[in-house]
């Protein structure tokens, strides 16, 4: 399988796992589609069990105006960013959370020896759109934050809109996918990993200043999810950057997205090398 | 109940408490997990009652107590769920509940001490570790006398009885809906927000605030953490407790028999 896909280049590697994914997935989603209510009840419910999170910051604030020195406009304003860009790379990926239990079980053998890229096959496995739920949930909040809070508009402004949704989202594509690598070598260990991304996008949600410099520096630095929203939003928001870090920072997230990707990558690959079989 | 059948339920507790003591690896991951999340949560607390000292009767210490109290309790009360619930809803859904039904055991005592060997093995294997890092790390607002942290046993005890009663009613529920994912998730939901693993329950506004208190969830994690931080009287906090205790595990015990009587038993 190796061979051949070194055989079809680069690019067509990239090509062929995306139609793997697209096969899959596509698969999964009619699968979903043959019980309508159950789709919809767990699509409210992970709409919901999200909502949560914001209904703490929306408790906070009714007792206090600021929190770390932000109002609660512009909380919702990071709030909206990093649940859209986590909740898409969920979508994407999340479905990688399975894989310790695949390893565990053996099941991961049968993935092994289809003729298809076996990360694409891995990341499509149970394709749950009702993960929608969640990315509706920060759509709608951002939409809040966006009426609420005084923006002054410039052409910058608004390019690193969208830049920076889809930055966040590789970002965290790539922390699901490190974190699935890591499985392979520590299979039941796997709740390590809701750490990183439940924990993160939790993080994001707050502003930078109230944490100790110590964590803005890790999330900056040794695991970039500052360039998800912090960073940018300081930009947008017109806010004093964390760590009195240079302005260009705010556009270097599309940068750091790929490079997460890459390193991802490669850790998935040395992942998969050391995968040996349960062998039942 | 004889001393036969007393031994019986004994041995099934220390069985419970012994798969999960399996699992090392996953507790050891449980463990910083929830350390992690008691990091991000300290901190948002910190600015919470820095800019509002004295935030629902409580000063900045024992916010920071009741954070590592919850990350503590969140797996051995089954906060969230993950108990057994999950396990029985599956035997009802598959139909092996019919071999259960056959034991000469009762099938509630049967699954409350599985669920008390769980619930003690994750309290020492899974609450101990982030609680004394908390407790290191921050400043926290610890009783000194032995006789409150014995109070405070009492009171994760009645916790616990809760927590299960609650959860027995989520797995029976499968008896008549089959797919119980609906179900777990509103109980996950209302667990976390109103047991106040989402923020303690005395910083809830108002009516809001009156009326989560008064909910069976606020026995999980706020009635213990009132006893130990020395901000609710014992007493009348175990009346509260074991008031919903044996009113849900009647109400258990009621659907229990209604739903035996209707067993049909899924496939051959």
């Amino acid at each position: 399988m190796a061979e051949t896909a070194h055989a079809a280049g680069r690019g067509g590697r990239v090509t062929e796992g995306l139609r793997t994914y697209r096969l899959i997935a596509v698969m999964w989603i009619r699968s979903t589609m043959a019980y309508r209510t159950s789709f919809a009840l767990t699509t409210f419910g992970n709409f919901a069990a999200t909502a949560l999170d914001f209904a703490a910051i929306l408790l906070m604030f009714s007792r206090v105006d600021a929190l770390g020195g932000w109002t609660l406009a512009e909380v919702a304003f990071l709030y909206g960013v990093s649940a859209v860009c986590f909740g898409l790379a969920d979508l994407a990926v999340g479905s990688m959370e399975r894989l310790g239990r695949r390893v565990r079980d053996g099941t991961l053998d049968t993935l092994l020896v289809r003729p298809a890229p076996v990360l694409a096959q891995v990341a499509a496995d149970r394709f749950a759109l009702r993960r929608l739920g969640r990315v509706t949930q920060g759509v709608l909040v951002l939409g809040y934050a966006l009426t609420a809070v005084d923006i002054d508009w410039t052409a910058a402004k608004l390019l690193l809109m969208p830049v920076m949704l889809l930055s966040g989202a590789g970002i965290f594509c790539a922390v699901f996918v490190a974190a699935a690598a890591f499985q392979f070598v520590a299979q039941d260990a796997s709740e390590v990993s809701n750490a990183f991304t439940y924990g993160g996008t939790t993080m994001l949600q707050y502003p930078p200043t109230v944490f100790a410099l110590d964590l803005v520096r890790g999330v900056t630095f040794v695991m970039p999810l500052a360039f998800v929203n912090w960073l940018p939003a300081s930009y947008v928001l017109d806010r004093p950057y964390p760590l009195d870090l240079p302005g260009w920072v705010a556009f270097a997230s599309p940068l750091v997205a790929v490079a997460c990707c890459a390193m991802a990558g490669l850790a998935w690959r040395a992942g998969l090398r050391t995968y040996r079989s349960t062998g039942n | 109940m004889g001393v036969g059948s007393g031994r019986l339920y004994v041995a099934v507790a220390a069985g419970g408490f012994r798969r999960y003591a399996t699992y090392r690896a996953a507790t050891a991951a449980g463990v910083f997990t929830n350390t992690v999340f008691g990091l991000i949560l300290v901190y948002t607390y910190l600015a919470l009652w820095d800019e509002k000292p004295q935030l629902g009767g409580y000063d900045q210490a024992q916010a920071v107590t009741f954070v590592w109290l919850g990350q503590a309790l969140l797996a051995a009360l089954a906060i969230g769920g993950g108990g057994f619930e999950d396990e029985l809803m599956e035997r009802i859904r598959t139909g092996d509940i019919a071999v259960d039904l056959y034991r000469p055991a009762d099938l509630q005592l049967w699954w409350l001490a599985a669920d008390v060997g769980r619930a003690v093995f994750q309290l020492l294997g899974r609450g101990v570790v982030p609680f004394v890092f908390g407790s290191l790390v921050f400043p926290v607002a610890l009783p000194r006398e032995a006789s409150t942290w014995l109070a405070f046993l009492v009171a994760v005890v009645l916790a616990a009885s809760v927590s299960f009663a609650l959860r027995y009613l989520v797995a029976l529920s499968a008896f008549w809906l089959m797919d119980g994912t609906g179900v777990t998730q509103m109980a996950w939901l209302a667990g976390f927000f109103c047991s106040g693993m989402l923020l303690p329950l005395n910083v809830f506004p108002g009516a809001l605030g009156e009326v989560v208190r008064m909910l069976p969830w606020s026995s999980l994690l706020q009635a213990p953490a009132d006893v130990l931080l020395g901000e609710a009287d014992p007493l009348g906090t175990y009346l509260f407790q074991a008031g919903w205790a044996v009113a849900l595990l009647a109400v258990g015990r009621l659907m229990q028999s209604a739903a035996t009587r209707r067993v049909v038993v899924q496939g051959g």
